[in-house]
């Protein structure tokens, strides 16, 4: 086995007897990078030298006993954390060449366990989209077939942790850009609770929704990586207040007692048949493992869409505003005006996705439209927040598809936003209504894609998605399908 | 046409963009589709309910004002398209 292949746990326990220095896994990761990534283009900045850099500074601690819980493991981070002194361009030309001053704190929390930054991952331009094509700087490839997409917006995280380039990732969540990149490459991917973990130094797309989370080769690594980056920061006004637990501990417990829901709504129309044998397998191998099977609905599901995208592009339009060309990033050159300098820089610096979002945003917001799409759309995400509310009186783990077909070709829809939009129905509620989920691999299909399996859990019910999570995997045990890169 | 040519025009001026006439034609087609999608929400009655704007109530968080660390001036200013050492630069303004 080379280095590169080892989970986060295999490699902790290797470096703890001595087999394997930090130097040695970093520097097969850089190896790896070097011989996939032209194809694969998961990166957007590897950081070689500073990668060995703090690779040697691991091994030096943990010769003296000092290493962090993290020592010398290599991850990558998608590329709208910020990351003091290495480039953060969030995927669009407006920011290609801003560097940060300051770590994000989930960033600072990895760095102080210890843990390298390999570099900085690729993704959908601010995170909108799903497919990580509108990223300006190239799409990644799905490491499973060539040509085929790798989802997002966090698809550069999923192909570098699915293509053994690193050993895990961070990515964020904002309507599934974890879950469903995570899904289509075959990797565990969690959304924690919205405020579980700090959204400091994360560029801001639709603040309500937001969130930090990791993407893992498996459970057991999710939880490892869960237990890091958790926790209230006081840089984040919206991070919560709540003590986080030893998530490894769930791994160990069994699944008698837990009552698993399967909502009606997310098995309904457009639904692809592998994908929903695939999901049902799953279901059976929990009820075999002792669980609960509870039949639930989630009545408003349809709604879902229409909410995430008013919501979504209305906060989008206003932390967008920012970008003016003023104090970092792009400006347009041949304006003589601060307004033409505004527009020019924006023009300029946005791709189309973006630039239609942030118009849906600022026409929901504006002047005599406030009531009718606004506001309503937050009305109805109480109604969201409600069946998730009468769902957990009920059950302790909704388990359905994270996506309602596998990965598609590249180019697919691209020229049909609505059409992409709907994609992500299965994700999207759980940002509106703050709750975590995760997907975990579930099988793949005859054409050898990937399908992820989607199990959420109650506000702060992390360690029960995690201990349900860990059996799925365990009692599914599947057969390695060979990547195509 | 939910998105009348003048709207459109008004919304990108307030978002501070710039489109060309063929970008307009696109926008505005995928903008009127999107809209009616949005429509559908119009079917629930939402009388008398809250909207939620943020998951958890969230009052003011306050902390101490004690001075702590902070950018230097050289910095903040690194990734100024355009500066002088001392401040940030843009055109005119008066």
């Amino acid at each position: 086995m080379k280095p590169y292949e080892l989970t986060i746990a295999q490699a902790m326990d290797g470096m703890e007897t001595g087999e394997l220095s930090a130097v040695e896994l970093t520097r097969s990761c850089l190896d790896r990078i070097e011989a996939v990534d032209d194809s694969l283009s998961a990166f957007i900045t590897v950081d070689a030298e500073g990668a060995v850099k703090q690779a040697l500074d691991a091994d030096k601690k943990r010769s003296e006993g000092r290493g962090g819980a993290l020592c010398g493991i290599p991850l990558s981070v998608k590329d709208l954390l910020c990351t003091k002194n290495l480039k953060t361009t969030c995927g669009s030309k407006i920011l290609e060449n801003y560097t940060p001053p300051y770590d994000a704190t989930v960033v600072e929390r990895i760095k102080k366990e210890d843990g390298i930054i390999l570099g900085k991952v690729s993704m959908d331009e601010f995170a909108m989209g799903s497919t990580s094509e509108t990223c300006a700087f190239g799409a990644p490839q799905n490491p499973y077939k060539q040509g085929y997409i790798a989802g997002g917006s966090s698809g550069g995280s999923a192909v570098s942790v699915a293509s053994l380039e690193c050993l895990g990732s961070l990515g964020s969540d904002t309507g599934g850009s974890i879950r469903q990149p995570a899904s289509l490459c075959g990797v565990v991917g969690m959304k924690p609770t919205y405020g579980r973990v700090s959204r400091y130094g994360l560029t801001a797309f639709a603040s309500s929704l937001d969130q930090v989370g990791p993407l893992c080769r498996d459970v057991t690594d999710c939880a490892v990586l869960m237990n890091v980056i958790s926790g209230y920061d006081k840089k984040d006004s919206t991070s919560v207040q709540e003590s986080t637990p030893d998530f490894t501990l769930s791994l160990k417990k069994g699944l008698e007692g837990v009552r698993v829901g399967v909502p009606v709504e997310y098995f309904s129309q457009g639904l692809d048949p592998e994908v929903e044998g695939i999901v049902r397998n799953g279901i059976e191998v929990l009820k075999d493992g002792g669980a609960e099977i509870v039949p639930i609905s989630l009545p408003h599901t349809e709604y879902c869409v229409a909410v995430y995208y008013i919501i979504s592009s209305s906060e989008a339009s206003s932390n967008l505003a920012r970008y003016d060309g003023a104090l970092y990033g792009y400006r347009g050159q041949e304006a003589d005006s601060l307004l033409e300098m505004y527009k020019q820089t924006r023009s300029e610096g946005f791709g189309a996705e973006v630039k239609r979002r942030i118009l849906i945003g600022t026409y929901a917001l504006s002047s005599g439209y406030y009531d009718a799409y606004y506001k309503k759309a937050s009305q109805v995400r109480t109604l969201i927040l409600g069946d998730f509310r009468d769902a957990f009186k009920k059950c302790d783990i909704l388990v359905s598809p994270v996506t309602p077909v596998p990965a598609w070709k590249k180019g697919e829809n691209s020229d049909d936003p609505l059409a992409m939009y709907l994609s992500d129905i299965l994700t999207i509620s759980a940002n509106l209504a703050g709750i975590p989920g995760m997907s975990v691999p579930g099988g793949f299909t005859r054409a050898g894609l990937p399908v992820g399996i989607q199990l959420q859990g109650n506000h702060f019910n992390e360690a029960k998605i995690i201990q349900t999570a860990f059996h799925l995997e365990q009692d599914l045990n599947l057969d390695a399908v060979a990547l195509d890169v | 046409m939910k998105i009348t040519q003048e709207e459109l025009e008004h919304v990108t001026h307030l978002a501070r963009l710039t489109l060309s006439d063929e970008e307009m034609d696109t926008m505005r087609g995928q903008l009127d589709n999107i809209l009616t999608y949005v429509d559908q929400l119009g079917e629930l009655d939402t009388t008398g309910v809250q909207p939620t704007t943020h998951v958890f109530s969230v009052s003011n968080a306050f902390r101490e004002d004690i001075v702590s660390e902070s950018l230097s001036r050289e910095q903040s200013l690194a990734n100024a398209p355009l500066q002088n050492g001392e401040s940030f630069q843009v055109p005119k303004i008066i």
